[in-house]
């Protein structure tokens, strides 16, 4: 840890910059992008699946968190239904609406590979390491087995419907089969060759297959060509050397005139239906661009109306804009890492100074260190105390954690995954810590999709299905349970975020539909609803003096609502107005929490993945023409000058790859940061590539 | 000027071959390339020089083949004129005032403007239709192509020109060097590829459309890309450029190329015949290659190779008559004036030359022959700017078993200083060679008498501790001038004494020649005063001298005349003149714009008999010179002119033979077989040389058929009046003009 003193325009703070979080994602395995609903559902090697909404600044709507052993080689939508297999054997439907596995059914194959529902959205197909493809009928609630196609000798790899529902592409070790449905029978064999230079004896593994409505099959395999065949009389077209290594992922796009493929180098090739000769209608697959966002093996491409997106084994969501089909440049069309979760990581016990780290399998506490004395702005303090982890706390069963918190005072942990809820109360004096697990919970408290304490840590709230959220209250005897709070209407959509006010009286919570309702704590009863906004909500807070409600949304917006008159406050009714300035809207990644500080009530103070923001409500508000980032500026101005140039936003980027800022009660920062280098030393080593003159 | 009316310059032998794409005639059989004044035809069989199309009055600029006939070819020129010729024939048949069009006006800006051609039968029209398409257009022809289509040129253009300037826009900010080199157009598909100074190339699609238009990009070169060319079909795409390797891409599959490494100097630009058979690069060696589409070297054409710098002088070889000058790294090239081909190499260094820039490596910087051209001496040295020179004096004896030059004797400490000057005696006895160094020495090397035939130093001589400028002997050896700085000494080489000195204060000598035949008792001088000096040796007194900046005092070896160089106020002028007689012989101010340090005369094959005062000078032997920027120019006179332009017209050929000398010689032979035939055998011979001459005339240049049809039959009837022979000689000579006919109906 180090503690440097951070001074902006309106104030000092100490900071603790934490970088011992040892945060790990995980590598991207399979994406499926649904067309209608413009959801990018996500698969991790974890076993997690997360659903991004493409058209809402890539935000993080849905974690469904994963489990041990479970490791999903295929995801597909049918409808807005999300499924999943495995190479368990399984496959997965999920309940999107709470966040959950619906139910898992065994297709007796063994390990399956590969997942595809055809675009009628009456089957699903899955291949299988016994060399069988399973169709699956997709019912009302579950899917049911109907019957095999023909059986083959080699496991299937990779499948794809042919738009008619009629055929089936699917791609084997060395050849590519192609079934007709009806009748379950093949029609054509397809040989890939081993290429030449590879030994004889090397498979040729072909790892995608893509089946075009006007006949065509588009084969991605290991040897690093991609091949265009033709259905009718199952001869090769067209064959397109992309790399010396693997062609692991290809993806066509909606109207079939782009695809994608994605290589084990890190590399997206974009191949385009042109016409050779203009204003004629002979086209032909061109390779076109080269993409390069990625170190380590691609394993899923994905084309999208706008955009190619990508990922792999280095574990970040690249969505790389197609200038040619974007109408108005714009922020929502900027190329896109997405590295870190758009939920909260990290829970601070503000009061006694604790830090509760969540990873997927187990939960660390960590004490922060201590310093002496001020030191001028910009240097670093001694450290009196190192930090100390106190804790580490596996979780039982095979579950990942999906939430989990620290109360202010420290006294309780709480974390959930999907099918458990644990509660633990915590003795700490001195250098003895003590964990004592609360055995008897009420019912209701089974599994919750977020966790809150109430700010005086007398109460557990836990967000749970049908945007129901349970009060528990906590007390040295155990915890009871106090009521339901249930929104008057509405979607049933999981929350995903809440908060508390400081005095105990309210409670806001947030859902996936974007709705925000408020609730008064001590009547137990639904307050009102906020105004629902276009885009999600990605962190809010309550101010513990106003008692407003303050949140920020995907698009960047922020909204501040007046709790006890209902309404928008002057101050959100004025940035309304007035509109944000063009750097705040153009910034890429959601902020991920709302803080207040309580020494200077007009102070909001925010943060994303790359800066930290103080918002000064008394000052005026930037527009286009004043210079945003006028930090530097105002520094070498005289005292009366500074006050006609300062603007409400005060932005420090002295942090980089922040996973959580918290303030805390005695003006001090908490800052934890994930240095994306220190994510790229734990990978894997990428494949050896030779570089011109080294 | 009343003497330049008949005598000009012209850049005729020994000029740029790789200055624009060569082009292959469409039966493969033909390269044309420009070459100075004149567009060259070569076989692409035998890489011989065919004949050449000559008519232009300066710098060829372009060619192209006529669209409408493969067997024409236009070609356009400084001169202002744009002219169509039949190459195969050598005959110019239209020519074309364009009047708006003076590059030479305005040589920073090059536009590009299309020229209406207008139709008439005339030999010479003006075309004055002429629109600009688009102005600021790189000079280099790689930078610009044509599309698919005449109609949809300007489109293609226009469109890749917004293309061009918005796409560098968006990527300039990386600070990457993709600025564009040059372009090509795919013949059949709506493609554009580009090079870039990265050495990436572009495959540009949909360009038509503002915004959906897409690239691919392929990367082999590490350095700029030169040229791009695809061949006919649009199966492939080539490309080259300072790696002097051909690589071949095939077009739509990515990264799979083909290479023809060491190819040579870096390519300029590379051409393909329409069949695609053949390919053709030229180099910055001033060289074209002619590859097979196997990727095989069929063919290299050489011109004259200029380096950055000629540092030996221009020189004849007694022998072959070839000039010899400086050519690959560490060689001396002989090259064949007459032929305009170059001969061979001579290795002089003997040591690898490695490519690499700052690399101080040796250079070839003197040479001299002896009178008899039996013995060669070099200078070679190195570390020309650093102080720790070396240098090595060679000596070379021709072996006439296999007839080139054998080296005798390698001198590694001749002096202790660079050599300044080096020159043989021309007596026809002795050879004796003279050097001359900045360690204010000369010395004089003479082969050993006995059986070992080696060169030893015979004579050292210095005067006064100065250092020696220049050295020479006079005609018949019996007298060696040095001077040193300011003094000329003479030494009789019999006894190594010094004769005498002559002084003509102020100035240090620059160049020093002795008269030849009847004015070898003068010896002439220029000093760095601007002075020319006439000495008399009988008398030892100055004759006569005169105030000229003379920066090249050429004397020529077959008769007394000398000419000089003079270089003032930005242009070189010329001055030929006898040293017995004051008066120039002929002057030609503002010869070129350069100044002029090395010229030689060149020894004709035949002498012209021009009675001509003015231009009698040219009689016996042709000035070359070459100027800084490494053209070599001459000079022609308009008697030369016609008779090459008559020579030109009797080259009536036959189309089913290569054209190569040996054809020419055997041809000729034939011919005149075949007029001993056509004497003793009149009438029936003549109807077999008309038929001959309908069917062999390419279908397309002939009339009618119901037109040609009375006078075959007739031409079958055996006739029996005096009358037909006439009819029988204009039925032969009917195709022939109906060629012209035809062509602009």
């Amino acid at each position: 840890m180090m503690s440097t003193d951070l001074r902006s325009a309106m104030g000092e703070f100490k900071v603790h910059r934490v970088r011992f979080f040892d945060y790990m994602p995980s590598g991207i395995r399979a994406l499926a992008f649904n067309q209608d609903t413009e959801r990018m559902a996500v698969a991790r090697m974890d076993g997690s699946v997360e659903v991004f909404h493409c058209s809402d600044r890539f935000f993080q709507e849905k974690i469904i968190p994963g489990r041990e052993q479970c490791g999903i080689e295929g995801l597909s939508w049918v409808g807005e239904r999300l499924f999943s297999a495995g190479l368990n054997g399984g496959i997965t439907e999920y309940d999107l609406t709470n966040q959950k596995v619906k139910y898992t059914i065994d297709a007796y194959g063994g390990p399956i590979w590969t997942i595809t529902g055809n675009q009628q959205g009456t089957h699903l197909a899955v291949g299988c390491e016994d060399g069988t493809v399973k169709l699956f009928e997709v019912n009302e609630d579950q899917i049911q087995f109907e019957r095999n196609l023909d059986r083959q000798k080699s496991r299937i790899i990779s499948l794809s419907w042919h738009p008619s529902g009629s055929k089936i592409a699917a791609g084997m070790m060395d050849m590519i089969q192609v079934f007709n449905v009806e009748t379950g029978h093949s029609i054509h064999r397809m040989l890939a060759d081993r290429g030449a230079g590879t030994s004889r004896s090397k498979e040729c593994v072909v790892w995608s297959v893509v089946y075009l409505s006007d006949g065509t099959i588009i084969t991605g395999d290991s040897v690093g060509m991609v091949k265009l065949w033709d259905d009718q009389t199952g001869t090769l077209i067209k064959s397109h050397n992309v790399t010396k290594c693997d062609v692991l992922a290809l993806s066509v796009s909606q109207n079939e005139d782009s695809l994608v493929a994605g290589t084990s180098e890190g590399i997206v090739v974009q191949f385009q239906f042109v016409s050779m000769v203009l204003e004629k209608d002979d086209k032909e697959w061109v390779r076109t661009r080269t993409f390069r966002n990625h170190t380590h093996d691609i394993r899923a491409v994905a084309e999208i109306t706008t955009a190619v997106v990508s990922g792999g084994m280095d574990a970040q969501l690249v969505v790389r804009p197609l200038l040619d089909k974007i109408e108005v440049r714009s922020a929502a069309s900027a190329l896109r890492k997405i590295h870190f979760p758009h939920r909260r990581l990290v829970s601070c016990a503000r009061k006694s100074g604790l830090m509760l780290f969540q990873y997927p399998g187990h939960l660390e506490l960590w004490r922060l260190g201590e310093s002496e004395g001020k030191g001028t702005p910009g240097s670093s303090l001694f450290v009196k105390r190192n930090p100390e982890k106190l804790l580490q706390l596996k979780v039982k069963g095979e579950d990942h954690i999906r939430c989990s918190a620290v109360s202010p005072c420290g006294g309780w942990i709480v974390y959930s995954t999907a099918s458990t809820l644990r509660l633990y109360r915590l003795h700490c004096d001195n250098n003895n810590i003590s964990i004592t697990k609360i055995s008897k919970l009420p019912k209701v408290l089974s599994s919750a999709n977020q966790l809150c304490f109430s700010s005086d840590s007398s109460h557990l709230f836990s967000a749970s299905a049908q945007s129901s959220v349970h009060i528990a209250s906590l007390s040295q005897s155990g915890c009871k349970f106090v009521g339901t709070l249930k929104p008057k209407s509405g979607s049933h959509q999981a929350i995903h975020l809440l908060a508390a006010s400081e005095d105990g009286k309210w409670l806001a919570s947030a859902n996936s539909d974007h709705e925000v309702h408020i609730y008064n704590l001590q009547t137990q009863k639904a307050h009102c609803t906020v105004p629902v906004y276009s885009s999600a909500v990605t962190a809010m807070g309550i101010h513990p003096a106003t008692n407003c409600l303050f949140m920020m949304h995907a698009d960047q917006q922020m909204f501040e609502y007046s709790i006890e008159q209902k309404q928008y406050t002057d101050w959100s009714r004025t940035v309304q107005r007035k509109g944000l300035h063009r750097f705040w809207v153009e910034r890429d990644t959601p902020c991920l929490n709302v803080m207040f500080n309580p020494q200077n009530p007009s102070h909001v103070i925010l943060h994303d993945m790359y800066m930290l923001c103080i918002i000064d409500q008394s000052l005026p508000l930037p527009d286009d023409k004043t210079q945003f980032y006028n930090q530097l500026t105002l520094k070498s101005l005289t005292e009366e000058q500074r006050k006609s140039q300062s603007h409400a936003f005060k932005v420090c980027k002295t942090f980089k790859d922040i996973l959580c800022v918290e303030l805390m009660p005695d003006q001090s920062l908490v800052v934890v940061e994930r240095p994306l280098e220190d994510i790229a030393t734990q990978l894997p080593a990428p494949i050896k590539q030779k570089k011109f003159a080294t | 000027m009343v003497e330049t009316s008949d005598i000009r310059v012209v850049r005729c032998g020994g000029s740029k071959v790789n200055l624009t794409p060569p082009i292959i005639s469409s039966d493969s059989r033909f390269v044309l390339c420009t070459s100075g004044d004149l567009v060259k035809v070569y076989s692409t069989r035998t890489e011989e020089w065919l004949h050449s199309l000559q008519g232009h009055t300066n710098q060829v600029t372009g060619i192209t083949l006529n669209p409408a006939n493969h067997l024409q070819v236009y070609s356009c020129s400084v001169d202002g004129t744009v002219k169509l010729w039949d190459f195969i024939d050598g005959i110019l048949i239209k020519v074309q005032l364009v009047s708006g069009l003076c590059v030479s006006a305005c040589p920073e800006c090059f536009q590009l403007v299309s020229v209406h051609l207008p139709k008439s039968a005339e030999q010479e029209v003006e075309a004055k239709e002429m629109s600009a398409v688009s102005s600021h257009i790189s000079k280099n022809p790689s930078c610009t192509a044509f599309g698919r289509g005449v109609r949809s040129v300007k489109h293609i253009f226009i469109s890749f020109f917004s293309l061009c300037s918005f796409s560098l826009k968006a990527t300039d900010k990386k600070g990457a060097k993709n600025a564009f080199t040059c372009i090509a157009c795919h013949p059949t598909d709506d493609c554009i590829a580009t090079g870039h100074e990265d050495g990436k190339i572009r495959l540009w699609r949909n360009f038509i459309h503002k915004k959906e238009y897409t690239y691919s990009t392929q990367h082999w070169h590490h350095n700029a890309v030169n040229t791009l060319c695809f061949t006919p079909e649009g199966t492939h795409l080539l490309s080259g450029g300072i790696e002097s390797v051909l690589v071949q891409w095939q077009y739509g599959a990515g990264n799979r190329k083909e290479f023809l490494p060491r190819l040579g100097g870096s390519i300029l630009h590379i051409s393909a015949s329409s069949d695609g058979q053949l390919f053709c690069t030229s180099h910055s060696d001033n060289k074209i290659t002619v590859i097979e589409s196997s990727f095989k070297v069929c063919g290299v054409i050489q011109g004259l190779v200029k380096g950055d710098a000629v540092l030996t002088d221009l020189m004849i070889d007694p022998r072959s008559k070839a000039l010899v000058l400086n050519g690959k790294p560490g060689h001396l090239q002989f090259y064949s004036l007459l032929r305009d081909k170059h001969l061979y190499n001579l290795d002089i260094v003997q040591q690898e030359y490695i490519y690499e820039a700052g690399l101080d490596q040796f250079e070839v910087v003197k040479a001299a022959f002896d009178i008899k051209g039996s013995w060669l001496a070099t200078v070679e040295e190195r570390g020309k700017k650093s102080s720790d020179l070396e240098f090595f004096l060679k000596l070379w004896a021709f072996d006439e078993r296999t007839q080139s030059f054998v080296l005798n004797t390698t001198i590694t400490a001749a002096h202790t200083d660079r050599i300044i000057s080096m020159c043989f005696s021309s007596s026809e006895e002795t050879t004796m060679l003279v050097t001359a160094a900045e360690d204010s020495q000369f010395k004089a090397w003479c082969q050993g008498a006995d059986d070992q035939n080696f060169w030893s130093c015979d004579f050292v001589g210095s005067y006064h501790k100065l250092n020696p400028t220049n050295c020479s002997f006079s005609a018949d050896s019996s007298l060696l001038a040095v001077s040193f700085q300011e003094v000329i000494t003479i030494w009789s080489p019999d006894t190594w004494e010094m004769l005498t000195t002559l002084c003509q204060p102020p100035g240090v000598i620059r160049d020093l020649c002795f008269g030849r035949l009847s004015c070898s008792k003068y010896l002439l001088g220029t000093t760095t005063k601007n002075l020319l000096c006439c000495w008399n040796l009988l008398t030892c007194e100055l004759e006569w001298s005169t105030s000229v900046d003379v920066s090249k005092l050429q004397p020529d070896p077959f008769s007394e005349n000398v000419a000089a160089f003079s270089y003032q106020s930005k242009h070189t002028d010329l001055f030929v003149f006898k040293p017995s007689e004051p008066r120039p012989l002929f002057t030609n101010k503002n010869v070129c714009s350069e100044k002029v340090h090395r010229a030689v005369f060149v020894p004709r094959e035949e002498p012209l008999n021009s009675c001509d005062e003015s231009t009698q000078w040219l009689n016996r032997s042709q000035l070359y010179f070459l100027t800084q920027n490494m053209d070599l120019l001459t000079f022609s006179t308009a008697t030369e002119e016609d008779r090459m332009l008559s020579s030109s017209k009797q080259l009536v050929i036959d189309d089913s033979v290569a054209v190569t000398p040996f054809y020419l010689l055997l041809g000729k032979h034939r011919q005149q077989q075949q007029k001993l035939n056509t004497q003793s055998h009149p009438v029936s011979d003549k109807p077999q040389q008309t038929q001959g001459s309908l069917l062999h005339t390419p279908a397309h240049v002939l009339p009618a058929a119901s037109v040609l049809c009375s006078m075959f039959v007739n031409s079958f009837l055996i006739s029996n009046t005096g009358v037909h022979p006439l009819r029988v000689k204009t039925l032969v000579n009917f195709p022939k003009l109906m060629k012209y006919e035809l062509l602009y109906l």
